[in-house]
């Protein structure tokens, strides 16, 4: 089921937590929403849900406007943060409850949250408590507790935050299945990149209240629309540099209207890569540290106008070391005064 | 920072206890076992001290006593009367307060006044309300056609006045204690519950019921063990006198009749044994019957 929000603004008292957002959501896709603390994004999941209602604007399931419908009477699935299983109740009596509140004949439903068991892979625990599971184990029932009812969207509200590492990325893995076999309208809340650039189709960044890009992972990434993006994806994170005169520019081959607008270069660290010579390189600097973690090897390069940090130099750098870097052209990311990126194609 | 105990901190800390071990062992313990004791005197003269015999002479007698069974009887009513509609009320006046934001504590204190009032002031006002010609009770019940009851000078009315007062004093304690529970219930299952299409009453039975049992048994529990233990409430209500014609002669106050007025102190104790085993049964049958519904 589609999802539409329109012009919706939420403040909690005077807090305003969502500034006249409006976004659509496809049919069948797993749309992330991904922001720091505090960005907005549990409140909009909420504001789905219909656990709150916004202070204006509308929300609609495909052509049905259900803003002022309960959550009760929304029919939608939600895993929580915590996934605030019924304590007193078994895994299976757990994934029954939405169709035990629906009245759904005993036999129907057994059967039902059975069928869902096997899907999320917990049909040997069905009979133990939620204390009894581990945080996975929760986390699937969570899941399959908020599928048993079908509903036409899934909402999940970081739902792999209480999770181990490992385990985290498998139950992401998990989820992205389940998915693509329940072809279920899944949005998907995190603050952790790595988390939505692997499982989206969609990816939705918020800012304070406000949506930053709504667009594929590959484009977030390759193209940001301004510097939080940038800034808020990849890790290391990209390096951001000032227009400065310890900028070797000429080496760029920028045309005049370029630099004139550009207020700051971002170049993410693994594009850049190490030249001969002063002239030939963007900027230059010394080796301040290495960092070597398994096959990653990271280079922190202290310039002039601060550290620079590059991941695939190819040649282990000792402390100390002089250095010259340099960037493909078409690599670079400019950003003018209101740190929006420059439509480099756009200028003449 | 834990010691290791050794006999000379053991002593010690036996020194730090003992003031409160010797004042539970002399108010409490000795006469615990000392009744017990008692139970089983025969000619016993309180002033020498002098026991004539041992045997079970005094259960004897209470059994055979019929208003020892009018007591008891009369105690069944009184629990079964006040323990379920005290627990029913308060839980539901508990969800409210819950549920208002606005002078929640105003209205907490309210509920909890007629707790802390002494029993006797409080049986003092309903004696007024429960005026057969002057009270407010029947005045208000004549606006729905009622004809005046004689609440505390009818045998049939005496009981059903007691209980009622008894559950309007219960109410406060109760009421906390189930806040108390209200509140230690993750919100979040109510937010799972309704995104799970919970209506409010489904999510009353499935949710807040379940979650609550553990304080349903304890406010049970003391509900039971102090409505078996009721005396004051008779005694001040009518005026030192097991209602009209004892008609609310319930099984403390046939103790104290025993003891005080009637010197028996051997049927007393007696009696005292068999209200304590009633007490423990109810109890225990209370904590097995609950552990089907409590979940841990």
């Amino acid at each position: 089921m589609q999802v539409r929000f329109e012009d919706i603004n939420m403040a909690f008292d005077e807090n305003k937590v969502l500034n006249n957002i409006s976004f659509q959501i496809p049919e069948s896709e797993l749309v992330t929403i991904l922001g720091p603390s505090g960005c907005g994004k549990s409140t909009t999941l909420m504001l789905i849900s219909g656990l709150i209602f916004p202070n204006s604007g509308k929300i609609y399931f495909g052509d049905k406007d259900v803003t002022s419908l309960d959550a009760v009477d929304r029919k939608v699935g939600m895993v929580f943060q915590n996934y605030a299983l019924y304590p007193h109740l078994t895994v299976l009596e757990n994934i029954q409850f939405p169709l035990k509140m629906q009245k759904v004949p005993k036999k129907e439903r057994v059967e039902r949250a059975m069928e869902l068991a096997k899907l999320v892979k917990i049909e040997e625990h069905i009979n133990k408590r939620p204390k009894d599971l581990s945080g996975g184990q929760q986390q699937r029932v969570a899941i399959a507790r908020a599928l048993s009812k079908r509903p036409s969207l899934l909402l999940m509200d970081e739902p792999l935050s209480n999770l181990d590492a490992r385990l985290r990325i498998e139950m992401r893995e998990e989820i992205r299945r389940i998915q693509q076999e329940t072809n279920i309208t899944t949005i998907f809340v995190t603050h952790d990149q790595e988390e939505a650039l692997s499982i989206s189709d969609n990816i939705m960044i918020l800012n304070q209240g406000d949506i930053q890009q709504y667009s594929t992972p590959t484009e977030l990434y390759n193209y940001p629309e301004n510097l939080f993006v940038a800034k808020f994806l990849g890790t290391p994170i990209i390096n951001s540099l000032a227009m400065n005169e310890a900028l070797n520019l000429p080496s760029l081959n920028l045309k005049s209207k370029e630099i004139q607008m550009t207020k700051t270069i971002a170049i993410r660290p693994e594009n850049l890569y190490e030249v001969e010579s002063k002239e030939d390189a963007l900027i230059s600097g010394t080796v301040r540290f290495v960092e070597i973690i398994g096959k990653n090897v990271t280079v922190h390069v202290d310039t002039e106008i601060g550290e620079i940090v590059a991941t695939e130099l190819g040649f282990v750098h000792k402390q100390g070391d002089t250095i010259h870097l340099a960037v493909n052209e078409k690599d670079l990311l400019l950003f003018d005064d209101k740190e929006n990126t420059i439509q480099r194609g756009a200028l003449k | 920072m834990m010691q290791k105990p050794t006999w000379k901190s053991t002593l010690k800390s036996f020194l730090y206890l003992a003031p409160a071990l010797i004042f539970i062992g002399i108010f409490n313990i000795y006469p615990i076992f000392k009744s017990l004791a008692m139970s089983f005197y025969e000619n016993y003269n309180i002033f020498t001290g002098e026991v004539g015999s041992y045997g079970l002479s005094n259960f004897k007698e209470i059994f055979s006593d019929p208003s020892f069974y009018t007591a008891i009887r009369n105690t069944f009513i009184f629990v079964l009367g006040v323990v379920p509609a005290s627990i029913i009320i308060s839980l539901f006046v508990a969800m409210m307060l819950n549920r208002i934001n606005v002078l929640s504590s105003f209205f907490r204190s309210i509920y909890f006044l007629p707790f802390v009032t002494s029993t006797v002031a409080v049986s003092i006002v309903w004696n007024w309300l429960y005026h057969t010609r002057y009270g407010l009770i029947n005045y208000f019940l004549s606006f729905v056609g009622v004809e005046p009851m004689a609440w505390l000078t009818n045998p049939k009315f005496a009981l059903p006045a007691l209980i009622i007062m008894s559950i309007w004093k219960g109410l406060g304690y109760n009421i906390i204690l189930f806040l108390v529970g209200l509140n230690n219930i993750d919100k979040n299952y109510y937010r799972a519950a309704r995104v799970d299409g919970a209506s409010n009453w489904q999510q009353f039975v499935n949710i807040t019921m379940p979650l609550l049992n553990p304080y349903i048994l304890l406010v049970s529990i003391i509900g039971v063990i102090n409505s078996f233990k009721v005396f004051t409430e008779v005694y001040s209500l009518f005026s030192g006198r097991p209602g009209p014609a004892g008609s609310a002669l319930t099984m403390v106050f046939y103790i104290y009749e025993k003891f005080y007025t009637e010197y028996q102190y051997g049927v007393a104790t007696a009696a005292g044994i068999v209200l304590f085993l009633i007490i423990l049964v109810f109890t225990l049958l209370q904590r097995l019957v609950s552990k089907r519904f409590i979940y841990n």
